[in-house]
C-alpha cells in the first residue's frame, strides 16, 4: 500500500498473464480493501465486478498487468496498464458476446463475450484504449459523491 | 427457503458451513459462466453451477452471494473451499444435473432473479 498526496489511497497489484489458480485473487483483495474503508456495499460490488473482469482479461489474453487503485473522497479509479496482444478493434471487443476465448478458458467459465461490457455497465466512466501488439489499458472511475453516480 | 430445504430437496452434501444450514435464501440463479454470473446476479443470491474452480467461489464473493450449489457431483478444490470458509460462503454439492436442480427449488417456491414464480 502507498500513500501519495493528502486525501489519495494508492494500491498497486502485478498480475501475471496465464496464472490461472490466482485468478481473481487481486479483485478479492480490492473488494476486501473497499469493506475495511466502508465503503456502500453497492459501490464495492460495481467495482468488484469491474475490477474482477479486467483483471480475468489480464489472465486469459495478456502477460502481465499492473492494476492500480486510487481513492479519493470523490471517486475510485482503477487503472489497468497490461504488456500483451491488444485489441485490434475495440467496438467489436466491446459487443456484447464477443469473445475470442479459447475452449480451455471456456471450460474454466470464462468466454461468454460479457466482460467489457460487464466493466463498462458497473463504471460511471470508463476509458479503454490499445495498442495492438503492445497492451491494453483500461481507466475505470466510479464515483463515492452521490449526485454523480449511475 | 432456508438452506436445510435446499439440502434436503436436493439430496445435496454440505461441503463445508455445516452451521449456516439456516441462512434464509430468497432467490437463485444457475450458470457455467462467470461473467453471465456477474452480469445477472444479484447480492443474496443462491448460485447452482457445475464450474468447480476457485473462480466460482471468487465469482460468489465478488457478488455477494449467499451459498453456491455445485451440480453433477462436483466439489470444488481446497482453494475454493478454504476462501468460501474464511468469506462464510456455505458450499453445497448435489448429484442432480443443473436442469433438475433448478427445477426441483424453482417448482418448490423459490424463484429466480426476476422473481418469477411458477403457475399455480
Ligand atoms: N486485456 C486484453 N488484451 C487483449 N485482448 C483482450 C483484452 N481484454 C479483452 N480482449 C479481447 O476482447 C474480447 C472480449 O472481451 P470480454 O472480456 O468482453 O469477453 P471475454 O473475455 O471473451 O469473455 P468473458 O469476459 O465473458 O469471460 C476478448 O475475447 C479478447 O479477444
Ligand atoms: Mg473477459
Amino acid at each position: 500500500m502507498m500513500m501519495s498526496d493528502k486525501n489519495e489511497l494508492s494500491h498497486h497489484f502485478e498480475i501475471n498473464g496465464g496464472d490461472f489458480s490466482n485468478a481473481g485473487r487481486i479483485s478479492t483483495s480490492i473488494k476486501e480493501i473497499l469493506q475495511e474503508i466502508g465503503i456502500d456495499s453497492s459501490i464495492i460490488v460495481r467495482a468488484a465486478i469491474a475490477s474482477y473482469e479486467a483483471e480475468m482479461n489480464v489472465v486469459m489474453y495478456a502477460q502481465r498487468g499492473v492494476f492500480t487503485l486510487n481513492i479519493t473522497p470523490e471517486k475510485l479509479l482503477l487503472n489497468l496498464e497490461d504488456e500483451g496482444p491488444g485489441i485490434e478493434n475495440i467496438d467489436l471487443a466491446m459487443k456484447e458476446g464477443f469473445s475470442t476465448a479459447t475452449d480451455e478458458m471456456r471450460e474454466m467459465g470464462f468466454g461468454a463475450g460479457m466482460g467489457l461490457p460487464n466493466i463498462k455497465k458497473n463504471a460511471d466512466k470508463f476509458d479503454i484504449s490499445s495498442i495492438p501488439g503492445k497492451g491494453t489499458s483500461l481507466k475505470i472511475t466510479i464515483c463515492l459523491d452521490r449526485t454523480e453516480r449511475k | 427457503m432456508t438452506l436445510k430445504e435446499i439440502k434436503e430437496l436436493l439430496l445435496a452434501e454440505i461441503v463445508s458451513g455445516e452451521d449456516c444450514l439456516d441462512l434464509e435464501i430468497t432467490f437463485a440463479g444457475g450458470s457455467d459462466l462467470m461473467s453471465d454470473v456477474l452480469a445477472f446476479g444479484k447480492p443474496g443470491i443462491l448460485l447452482l453451477t457445475g464450474l468447480s474452480n476457485a473462480q466460482s467461489v471468487r465469482t460468489a464473493n465478488i457478488i455477494d452471494a449467499k451459498a453456491i450449489v455445485y451440480v453433477r457431483g462436483k466439489k470444488p478444490d481446497n482453494t475454493g473451499i478454504k476462501l468460501a470458509r474464511e468469506k462464510g460462503i456455505p458450499l453445497l454439492s448435489t448429484k442432480y444435473m443443473m436442469y433438475t436442480a433448478c427445477g426441483l427449488l424453482f417448482s418448490n417456491g423459490l424463484p429466480g432473479v426476476s422473481g418469477l414464480l411458477p403457475r399455480k
